[in-house]
């Protein structure tokens, strides 16, 4: 495979094929569908209280409102399974009962939904709607808890809660270089721009809903451990979904509810989640603090390594984020730990947001190693090159492909690294600062089928979703590719449970996953095809299915020509199914995606102000599928790690366990103006252990990294290690230097 | 219930409406027009934008209401006929969207945008006048957030429009 052929039109630059629906406002995301029958519209109404009993609710003015046709709270709503129950196919497919008892589980939890022919009326009864709740003290800080904190039973990515490898006190005793730190990273929120929205409809037992979802067939399970139906019994549409970074994985609270409305009105329920229910109805990342402590011998060479994460959980969501687990695969040392707390909490569901575990744990480990770099006096991309393992250092397993060295020194030139720059340019202080990037590579499985049209054209299903990640493309491209069509030829059809499952988007495996799933799926039906040509025409036996290609309504061989139509006996065209799943080697081998990243930002002498000038990364995540995409992929990952280290922060009231910056004003994320240029490089590969198309996890690997370049950067410019994230102007005001005069 | 007229992309409308309604609202429930998109209804985010007799404005924030008589173009409306217009074409070029749902915002918001920089108003990083500079087209279309980070490539689609323009 090192000779593989990367020409054709797999990888190519290809304008995403959804492109012209969505810049013409044609593409329909859960909120837009209109079906037949007008939509009742739901609006939830919140618990002012974190944890507590409905004593008493009073729906009756509400009812009494004009256009009202329902008040559902848990005193009507349908029959559940209890929250958290059937778990076996993980916390997506459990049940996600909502206002099942009197159970307050979170502030902003629904206590009723208020069900109306307008959005104004449901709005303006969902005011009138008195409950009163027997309040209890609840628990939203896990550091204030940390006598209750106790080891997971699993982390999110990984079995393994803790680990030690070697003596770490020993070697940290003897290490002629150490450094330590305890961390503070914030809750944070997804934030993607379509809130969280379904619109439910019953048919008996039969439960149809258009939602925004990442992964249909956990949903399916999810509706069906809800409402103890057959998952074949639950249909979820979902062609577009307005962004997703992890928090549309699973079903959330409006989806749950459309359905309670529609159960009860016998008719068809949205529910579009304001943005302020998302900060309490939607998931988020939780709240971490880390500690580090590090050591080095006189050489740079790291000796020991010592990471641990202290975090919370919602009650009865069993998510606990790897933190430290990135740690595990970047540095060769002769002693490492590693450990993961939590505490239960009564807060909202804590959850998966882009790239869970890396994006917290990269952010304060690689801002550590650089503390370390400087310690031992070596700069920062020779220590981490220096450091580089040969193998996987804690599972000791060999590594896939790891061109973590490339990255850093492509990086460094790119970027024209010269050191940790720190130089003054009038009133604002410039610093250079650097990080390297890594995400765990995952392959899931996933089916697809295939379908030929007697007029030469190609379609695709399979449950998949494209949360403008670029899937309708690059499936298109590999169908292309495998069947020998142009891509105009061939319509991929995603996001409806009638179509085979896969396992949706989510931990940057959706492409190579479900990509490798068509590639299998088109192969099949070429197979078929030739069979099916052999056995019209003798003349085709013996020749390679991979030779044969579609031109207009022909099967064509080399000079040899079929018309479809004559080939099968069934009318409505001919068809295949495939299928893809993790190769051993995701057991044997440790499987990574890999990058670096150099930041240059100018701190404001006076005030403080932080501006990000330059972000360069270079990547590596195996053989590109769509250059044009994955570059995107790539820079929305950098943003998000650009607020990560400057912006974004889910602030709570600890007093009442209330997200208090419940909106895109206070919760902040980078605008146009707070993004320059950015500076991206793929560094082009092959990962035939990953899947056969040789592709790697990409769209959460742009996050890892850019946030610790930041924040190294800000360190060379004011000599101020931070240690709390996001890092805001104030924190760096002791550290400026004396206003003049 | 409330009388109310005004133009939706060229096409007159006699409506009787909730005085309670958005425009935002109104275009997508009473007109089953859902290009433009509901972010944050807060005036926060621009998805809701839309152009009102010239003037890009966050429809979430107006109610239908004070809008009698308005001309109101959406991005249903900013297409030459079935062809796509010139920004549109130059958003898919530059993969200027990644989910698409801020994106009917961001191209009403940079078609206003486009006039507004031919009229020569300035905005506030302007120095002496108005320049094609990427940092002119970056302030200006601040207000519209874009969470899959497509904002470098909205950038270059913007400016290449503005450049054939002069």
């Amino acid at each position: 495979m090192s000779e593989h052929e990367f020409k054709g039109i797999i990888g190519q630059p290809l304008d995403r094929v959804d492109g012209p629906l969505k810049v013409s406002g044609q593409a329909t995301y859960a909120a837009d569908w209109r079906g037949t029958t007008p939509h009742l519209i739901g609006y939830i109404v919140e618990s002012p209280v974190a944890k507590g009993r409905i004593t008493s609710i009073d729906t009756k003015a509400a009812e009494s409102c004009e256009g009202v046709r329902a008040v559902v709270t848990h005193e009507n709503a349908p029959s559940q399974i209890p929250f958290g129950e059937r778990d076996k196919g993980g916390r997506f497919a459990q049940s996600h009962a909502v206002m099942r008892s009197n159970e307050v589980r979170h502030l902003g939890y629904p206590v009723a939904l208020v069900v109306a022919d307008t959005l104004e009326q449901a709005r303006h009864a969902a005011l009138l709607v008195k409950v009163e709740i027997d309040a209890q003290d609840g628990i939203f800080n896990p550091e204030t808890h940390e006598d209750q904190a106790k080891a997971p039973d699993g982390l999110d990515g990984s079995d393994e809660v803790d680990t030690e490898d070697g003596d770490f006190e020993a070697e940290y005793a003897s290490a002629g270089h150490r450094v330590e730190g305890e961390f503070h990273t914030p809750s944070q929120h997804a934030a993607a721009m379509e809130p969280h929205a379904t619109v439910a409809e019953w048919d008996g037992d039969k439960l149809t809903v258009h939602m925004s979802i990442q992964i249909l067939s956990d949903g399916r399970k999810a509706f069906a451990n809800t409402f103890d139906i057959k998952p074949e019994d639950v249909h979820i549409v979902a062609p577009f979904i307005g962004g997703g970074f992890g928090s549309k994985l699973g079903v959330h609270n409006e989806a749950i509810l459309a359905a309670h409305g529609a159960k009860l009105t016998g008719q068809p329920v949205r529910i579009a989640q304001h943005r302020r229910n998302v900060f309490s109805n939607g998931p988020h990342r939780p709240r971490h603090r880390q500690r580090l402590k590090l050591g080095a011998d006189e050489n740079g060479k790291i000796l020991a390594i010592h990471h641990d994460a202290l975090s919370i959980m919602a009650r009865d969501y069993p998510f606990a984020e790897a933190a430290a687990s990135p740690t595990r695969a970047s540095y060769a040392t002769k002693a490492m730990r590693t450990q993961h707390r939590v505490v239960e909490g009564d807060i909202p569901k804590a959850d998966s947001m882009r790239a869970p575990g890396e994006a917290v744990g990269t952010l304060t480990f690689e801002s550590m190693i650089d503390e370390l770099a400087h310690s031992c006096g070596v700069d920062p991309v020779e220590f981490r090159v220096r450091n580089e393992p040969e193998m996987d250092p804690h599972s000791g397993k060999p590594f896939s492909t790891r061109k973590m060295r490339r990255c850093l020194q492509e990086g460094a030139e790119k970027f024209g690294w010269q050191g940790p720059v720190s130089r003054r340019e009038g009133n604002w202080l410039i610093g250079h600062g650097m990080a390297a990037a890594i995400r765990p590579n995952l392959m899931q499985p996933a089916e697809a089928e295939i379908e030929l049209s007697t007029d030469g054209h190609l379609t695709v299903r399979l449950d998949m979703t494209d949360i403008g990640t670029g899937t309708y493309t690059i499936l298109t491209q590999i169908a292309a590719e495998t069947m020998g069509v142009a891509p105009e030829h061939v319509t991929v059809k995603l996001g409806d449970t009638d179509f085979p499952e896969t396992c949706g988007s989510g931990g940057s495996f959706g492409a190579g996953s479900t990509g490798t799933a068509v590639a299998d799926a088109a192969k099949s039906l070429k197979d078929d095809l030739l069979q099916r040509a052999a056995k019209a025409d003798g003349e085709w036996k013996g020749a390679n299915s991979k030779d044969l290609r579609i031109e207009g309504a022909n099967i064509v061989l080399g000079s040899r020509s079929l018309p479809i139509s004559e080939l099968g006996e069934r009318s409505g065209g001919l068809s295949a199914k495939g299928a893809a799943k993790p190769g051993k080697e995701h057991d044997t081998m440790a499987q990574y995606s890999y990058g670096a990243q150099f930041a240059e930002v100018a701190v404001d002498a006076v005030t403080g102000e932080i501006r990000l000038r330059r972000l360069t990364g270079v990547f590596d995540a195996g053989r590109i599928l769509n250059e044009k995409t994955a570059r995107s992929q790539l820079m929305g990952g950098m943003i998000f790690g650009i607020g990560a280290a400057l912006m974004e922060e889910s602030l709570m009231d600890e007093r009442y366990g209330a997200f208090m910056n419940r909106d895109l004003a206070e919760y902040h994320i980078a605008v146009n103006r707070d993004v320059p240029q950015l500076d991206i490089h793929m560094v082009e590969g092959f990962d035939e252990n990953s899947n056969p198309l040789g592709s790697k996890g990409i769209g959460e690997l742009g996050i890892c990294g850019a946030g610790p370049a930041i924040a190294n950067a800000v360190f060379a410019a004011t000599g101020h290690r931070v240690r709390k994230f996001p890092i805001h102007m104030e924190h760096l005001l002791e550290s400026l230097p004396p206003l003049d005069g | 219930m409330h009388p109310l007229r005004l133009t939706v992309n060229g096409k007159p409308h006699d409506l009787e409406i909730d005085p309670r309604v958005s425009l935002l609202d109104l275009l997508r429930e009473n007109l089953s027009m859902t290009g433009s998109k509901k972010g944050c209804d807060h005036g926060q985010c621009g998805a809701c934008t839309v152009i009102v007799n010239g003037r890009r404005i966050n429809s979430c924030l107006s109610l239908a209401v004070t809008h009698e008589g308005d001309d109101v173009t959406t991005i249903e409306g900013t297409a030459d006929g079935e062809a796509l217009s010139p920004l549109q074409a130059a958003f898919v070029k530059h993969d200027a969207f990644q989910c698409g749902y801020c994106t009917p915002g961001q191209i009403c918001s940079a078609t206003a945008l486009l006039d507004e920089l031919k009229r020569g108003e300035p905005s506030v990083v302007t120095k002496e006048k108005v320049e094609l500079v990427d940092e002119e087209i970056r302030e200006r279309m601040s207000g519209n957030l874009c969470r899959c980070g497509a904002y470098n490539n909205i950038v270059d689609a913007i400016l290449e429009v503005a450049e054939a323009r002069t």
